[in-house]
This record gives structure tokens, sequence and C-alpha cells, in this order.
């Protein structure tokens, strides 16, 4: 196991649940993964509030939302999970908050129109995470899960036949090199944010192991589907979000309908309100799907109607008792506090887009049951990249969200992935790797490359810093391939990550040491983030379309608006974005959805 | 001369060298926090009066004081650094790793301690399997309140840098591993298992090394009502010894 989030402790979890011993790395200790920042919720058709909801109605909703470009049998065998997922993790002792009978409460979110986000607080990412890291300590006590925190993953090792027979990673601290052999090797690092500089993310999230894994020939599919989240607090050190959950509690996105309007919030009658959201989203309003919320905040700052001029929105839960606020959106609001210094149960919040989540990553197999529309439950093929051997889940893998994943969905994405991957690498275990010949020989060689390519960077002497050459990535990614898009400004994009990654080259080391050097592993991190922008980017100037959350026009100059928009093309572009490394940058080819289930039709909201 | 923030910070390079400190000097924006002014040394390390150095070693991940990583000692006062802002702070901002922990390097120490408490007090449900067996028990939503202030503990380690029972002479577990149990104790299925936690506290390095200075309380950054757990504990191992002595 490779990443201690939600997916990869799900995933040692069932693993060590079949008597089949687990080594865990994580970057981190595995309590403090990125999955701790999710907030609003998890998804799962519980249907508790008599609104009739169902795991078809969650299904439809989630393929719908994501603009048909995910998979249908896994999104339908998560959906008809999610229920059970949920009351395992009640089981496990998560706080979620609950009804006055003491049942497990729901809330709305984003892209449906039913209460199906069981939640803990605003915390719930927490919750869940704890509730599986205890599990997993359960586990190392009683000796099937050994963890390896403060490792970091450098690469796969692969015998002749291209097998995944191991890994090579990096202990932090002693900086030693070593090579871990596995009949199978899960890859749950999380998503790559740190590529855009700012965003939601923890700064551990650079999508290094993910990047490291395609430049080993793992498949790397739909890169350019990056979800910014509608609304987070602007920083200059990252962008903290505001959860999804504080529309579903209520909460009202709007702008003074005076441009340049100086006085306070509270002070603007509710007729000088522009609440945008909801007057171009009847049925939807505030929670519209992520997307297209994000769109219209974006464009509404564009037009010059931001909060003080500024690229800022208000978003406003004063209207809701403030006893109300704490029970349920508690965490959210004392950050805000925290970072912000100003109370949001009494003055407005101010907000804006920031990059939050990616829905393409490393591409995974599923194997359908035919009769059911779902997955062979237990097969090896599930969760399993291209690479014999090698599997990924969570944010990590491209899977269940297609061009725009649904908030609250990416919790149960996680646990379901690690659901199926566990019983699948056992399987993969005992049905192939058990029959392989020995690979110490390809253990060996993995081993000593890396150890070569770490000697080689501890002499790097130029000079560039790397955390300028991140600087410069991050302010071009974001300006560039986030909200719109447009191919003059991609290529220039690509042309400035050559750029960077020339200079990438004459990086000078500031840092000497023998001992957790963490500027070496920044510069190997940095290096695999350029090769990942490049993907992200490249699939972004290819995609001639606008689906989900690629939404790309083709002038600049003119109004952002459907006219100026590339359409929705399904003929060409309802595929999935594959791309494999090449010594020369990202070769892309398209592979088939799976569309059987539900049939494409237009999404309009 | 334009506005800048300045910073000391107490450097270690392993965990056997000796220490010594640096000073920093960086341009400054506003919203600034510790975590955001280290990482800006880190863009060109170099000291006050310029000489080029390493950038600082820390612990840091979600910006958002809920990853825990990033406790260290500002001014003197334990604490998350990613909500320290600078504005709010003295300068020069004196940074220095917490005591209570070994130090790795620089501002980075060895928490490993406190994973360990958690497997001392058995900090989990013990489910039976991760198959589907419907909901979980049902639980009132105010006891549901209650215990999700526990389970908001980040294991920073805050509460157990400022607190005088933890030191060099000792094994306390501490507050943060206290809470645990009394979060665990008050789950309906964790409750099954109470008196094996109750055991575990009632062990060398429990609950009984708790000489109720409260500064734990006070010093963590998610106002976990520490003490409050620490006596509702303490009455339960008393409860539970006097079972135990009249007759199981």
């Amino acid at each position: 196991m490779v990443g201690g989030g939600l997916a990869g402790l799900m995933t040692a979890t069932r693993v060590a649940e079949m008597g089949v011993a687990v080594d865990l790395f994580s970057i981190v200790p595995v309590k403090r993964s990125h999955s701790v920042c999710a907030q609003g919720g998890i998804n799962g058709a519980v249907n508790t509030k008599g609104e009739g909801d169902s795991p078809e109605i969650h299904f439809d909703d989630t393929i719908y939302g994501g603009d048909f470009l995910a998979d249908q049998a896994p999104v339908k065998a998560m959906c008809y999970a999610a229920p059970g997922i949920i009351n395992l993790l009640d089981r496990m002792g998560v706080m979620f908050n609950r009804t006055p009978e003491g049942l497990l409460d729901f809330r709305r979110f984003g892209g449906t129109r039913f209460h199906r986000t069981a939640f803990a607080g605003a915390t719930t990412g927490q919750q869940l995470l704890y509730a599986l890291d205890e599990q997993v300590r359960r586990h190392e006590v009683e000796g099937l899960v050994r963890k390896y925190e403060a490792w970091e993953f450098l690469g796969l090792a692969r015998d002749d036949a291209g097998n995944c027979r191991g890994i090579v990673a990096l202990d932090a601290y002693a900086m030693r090199i070593e090579a871990f052999p596995a009949i199978a090797v899960m890859l749950a690092t999380g998503g790559p944010g740190i590529v855009f500089g700012r965003s939601t993310n923890s700064v551990i999230n650079t999508g290094t192991a993910a990047s490291a894994a395609y430049q080993d020939g793992a498949t790397y599919a739909n890169g350019e589907f990056i979800q910014v989240h509608p609304t987070s607090i602007p920083g200059s050190d990252k962008l903290r979000l505001m959860s999804e959950s504080a529309r579903g509690e209520g909460g009202r996105v709007w702008v003074p309908r005076t441009p340049g309007d100086k006085r306070r919030p509270e002070s603007i009658p509710e007729a000088e309100r522009w609440y945008f959201l909801e007057e171009k989203y009847p049925a939807y309003g505030n929670l519209c799907p992520r997307d297209i919320a994000t769109r219209e905040i974006f464009l509404v700052c564009r037009n010059g109607f931001g909060v003080d001029g500024k690229r800022q929105v208000y978003l406003d839960v004063t209207h809701i008792p403030a006893r109300e606020l704490d029970v349920k959106l508690g965490g959210i609001l004392e950050i805000y506090e925290k970072f912000v210094g100003e109370d949001p149960r009494r003055v407005p919040m101010r907000v804006f887009p920031g990059m939050h989540y990616s829905m393409g990553g490393l591409w995974v197999d599923f194997q359908k049951d035919e009769k059911t529309g779902m997955l062979v439950e237990g097969s090896p093929r599930n969760q399993a990249t291209n690479v014999p051997g090698l599997y990924a889940g969570g944010e990590v893998d491209f899977s269940i969200h297609g061009a725009n994943r649904l908030g609250a969905n990416s919790l149960v994405s996680c646990l379901y992935a690690g659901r199926i991957a566990g019983p699948a690498m056992v399987r993969h275990g005992r049905d192939v790797a058990a029959k392989l010949p020995a690979a110490d020989g390809a253990l060996a060689a993995a081993r000593r490359k890396w150890e070569e390519e770490f000697r080689r960077l501890a002499t790097l002497s130029g000079p560039e810093n790397p955390h300028v050459i991140a600087g410069e990535m991050g302010d071009w990614m974001t300006d560039n391939v986030t909200v719109i898009r447009e191919n003059g400004k991609l290529r220039q994009t690509e042309a400035k990550l050559e750029e960077l990654a020339d200079r990438w080259n004459r990086i000078g080391l500031t840092d000497q040491s023998g001992y957790a050097n963490r500027e070496i592993s920044f510069i190997n991190q940095l290096r695999n983030m350029l090769v990942l922008a490049r993907v992200i980017t490249r699939g972004a100037l290819l995609r001639e379309e606008s689906r989900g959350a690629h939404f790309k026009v083709r002038d600049l100059s003119a109004p952002i608006d459907e006219k100026n928009a590339l359409p929705r093309d399904d003929a060409n572009f309802l595929k999935t974005t594959m791309a494999t490394h090449t010594p020369d940058g990202p070769q892309i080819a398209y592979a088939p959805v799976d569309t059987t289930l539900i049939k494409p039709r237009v999404r309009k909201y | 001369m334009s506005r800048t923030i300045q910073l000391r910070v107490k450097r270690q390079d392993a965990p056997t060298a000796s220490p010594y400190w640096e000073e920093y000097e960086i341009p400054y924006a506003p919203g600034q926090n510790v975590v955001s002014a280290l990482m800006e040394i880190a863009r060109d390390p170099r000291t006050r009066d310029g000489k080029p150095t390493s950038p600082v070693v820390f612990d840091r991940a979600c910006l958002e004081e809920v990853c825990g990583s990033c406790a260290m000692r500002v001014n003197g006062v334990s604490r998350m650094a990613c909500t320290a802002l600078i504005d709010h702070l003295e300068q020069p901002v004196r940074l220095e790793p917490m005591a209570k922990f070994p130090v790795l390097r620089d501002l980075s120490v060895d928490r490993q301690p406190m994973f360990e408490a958690l497997k001392r007090v058995r900090g989990w449900i013990p489910i039976d399997g991760t198959y589907d067996l419907g909901p979980g028990p049902r639980m009132a939503e105010a006891e549901r309140r209650l215990a999700y202030e526990y389970a908001r503990c980040i294991t920073c380690g805050n509460c157990l840098d400022v607190c005088p029972q933890v030191n060099d002479r000792s094994n306390f577990i501490g507050a943060s591993a206290i809470a645990q149990a009394r979060l665990f104790n008050s789950h309906p299925t964790g409750a099954m298992n109470a008196a094996e936690r109750l055991e575990a506290l009632m062990a060398d390095g429990g609950i009984d090394d708790c000489g109720n200075a409260q500064n734990c309380v006070r010093a963590c950054p998610k106002e976990i009502p520490l003490t409050t757990a620490i006596a509702e504990m303490y009455r339960a191992t008393t409860r539970h010894g006097l079972k135990k002595l009249l007759g199981s």
C-alpha cells in the first residue's frame, strides 16, 4: 500500500482482514493524510428522509453530473454499495450527526435534489479517516500491517515481463533508499493539487507518486479534468476550502447588483443583492454542480461584479441560527474565523473558486457483471492499472467522476475503491504473482537506479531555486488550465512547461545535509509535477469540446458565453483520454466509455 | 525601508547534533502565517545578514489546522504554526521545536509516542469485519455531540508539550490518549470493551500520573474538553478498581 488516506487505509483493512500482510507506506503519518481535509460529507442513497431516493438515482445523478464521461458499471456498483459503506463507517464509530431518533442525519449537496449526504459536523473526512486509521492500528497491533511512515514512494520495480514486483521508497529522515517486494502494489496517493501552486489541497498532494508510476509505464487517463471548487478562501499560501455543505445547509451566494458597491454587506438591502446562481438555476440554485457554480462565480467577477471589484463573492450563512451553524458547520466556520478574522455567523464570507480535485488519474480496469450492470465482486481486474500487479484507487485513479465530480462523492469513491481493490489484489497474488519467478534482480536494479539518481540530485549546483520554478508552474497552470481554456494559452503553457523543465536542470541545492533533506525530495517531486502538468495541458489542448469541468472558448477577448464556447462533442470526444509517457512528452490516445446503462443526454440544470 | 518579517529559529541538524539559532528577514505580506513565512524562506534561504543557509525543516501538510502536523513553539507558546498569524505575533518571531518530543531536525520532532499511546488505550471499535451488517447502533444526538468533540483530536502534541508530568522521567500517556479512551468508552459498541481501556489507564504511566495542572485544555488548538475527559476517566477507573477489589 502506498498512501494512507481513505482509499489506502480501506484497502489495507480489507487485505489484512483476509489474513494477508500489508506494508503500508506514507509520506506523512497516515492520520495526517489529505482525506482529513474533506469537510462536507459522504453520499449514499440511504433514503431516511422519505424522499424516495435510491442508488439508481444516485447513479444517474453521478453520471449526469460527470457529463457522461465516466464508465458506468463501476459508478453503478459504487452507488449501490454506498449505503453499506456508510453503515460500515457508522459501525466503526464515526460520530455522524444524528436525527432526533438517533439515526444518521443526511443533508443536501450539489447536483442532486435529495438529502443524500451523511456528515460528521463539517469535518467528515477527518472522522472517516480516523475511523479507518483506528482499524488499521488494530491490525498493526495484531501484526498484519506494518507501517512505513515518513517514507516516500519513488518508483516501481518491474520485472522483464513488465510485472510490478514491488516499489522503491525513500526514508525521508535517514535518506536511505530501499526496494520492497510485493505480490501486488496499490497506489492511493491522492491528487495533484500542488501542480497548480495554490489549491485547497495539502502541500503533500504533489501527484508525484502518480507521475512516477506514469513514467514507469502506467496509463494516465482524463488528466485534463480538473475540478475547481466554487468556494474557497483566497490566501497567499493556500486556498482554504469552504465546503459545499455551507450551501447544502442553506448558504447563499451573492454579489451587490451595483458593481463596486462600497456598503458593508449587511447594509445592502435584499433587493440590491444579486443571487445569481438562484436566478439562473432555479431548480438547483446554489447547489448546482461545481463546474457550473465555479464558472458562474468566475464570470461574474470577470464581468466586474466581484465584491469590491475583486475576485470574490459573498457566501452568506448569516440568516441561519448560529446554534444550528455550530452543530452542522462548526469546523469550516472555525477555519474562516481563524484565517480571516471575521465571524461568518454575522458577516458574509468572501470566497472565490480554487483548484480542488482531479477527476483524472491513473487508468484502472473493472470487470463488468453483465447481469447486474455492476462489477464482478473479487475480480482481480477491479482497480487494476495497465501494469500487471499495480493497482490504484481514490483520487489518484480516473474512474467514477467523469468530467465533473459531485460533492460528497469523493469520500465514497475512495472507500469503494479500497473495498474492491483489497480482494482484487489478494486474488491477483494467488492467481498470478504466486507463480512468478523471484524478482530479486528487478528489485535490485530499481533500487540502484534511484540511488544513483538521488546521488546525482545531491550534486545539483546551478542558480535556480526549485520553489521559484514550482511557483511559476503553479501560476501558469492556474491562469490557463483551470476554469476557462483556450488553445493559444494552452500552447503557451506547454512551451512554458518545457522552459521550466529545462531550468529544472540548473537547480542548485541549498541543503547539503544527508539527513531529512526535504529539498532533494522536493526537487524530485517537482520534476514529476512538471511531467504531470504536461499531461494535463496536452489533454486539455487536444480535447476540442467543452464537457463538465473542461470548458474551452474560441476567443478569450470576446465575451465568455455559450456562443464563444465549444459545444460538447459526443461523436468525437465521448472518450477517455489515455496518456502514455514518452521521453518527448505525453502520447495521447482515446478509449471508448462504457455508456451501456444510461444513454447520454443533454446536460442542463 | 519597506516592512519585513523577522524570525529567529532554533535549528538542529540531526537528532544528536547541538542546537543553534538563526535569524531571517523576509518581505512583509498581509495574511502571512508562520508556515507561509517558513515556506518563503525556502525560496531563497539565507540568514538575516545574507549568509546562504538551508531551508528550515518542519512538518506541515494541510495549512488549515486539521492535519496536526505543524505544532511547534511560537514565541514560547506551544501551538499550530499554520494558524499563528504573523500580524498577531511579536517580532522577531521565535520558533522552537516542541520540547517534550525528540528533535529529528530543526522544528520536526518524533511524535510516534502519541500513536503508541493510542495502541495502549486500544483506541478503536473492534468491529467483526467490513462486510455489510446494516447500520450501527443508534445514538442520541446530544451524546454524539459530546463524543464528537473528542473525535476531533488531531494528535498534534500540544497538550503533551505543555504538561509538566510529561518529561524524561515519566511515561505518562497524556491528555489526548485519555480523551480517546473516553471517546471509545462512550460509544455503544466501544463500551463493550470499556474495561480493557480502563485497565490501560490504570497501568504504569496512566491516568494516576496526571497532576491536574490543566495546561492541556488551554493549549488544545481544537478546544477539546480534555480535563473533563480526564475527570470522567478518573471516576471510571476508580469505580472499576473498586469493583475489582470487591469481588470480580
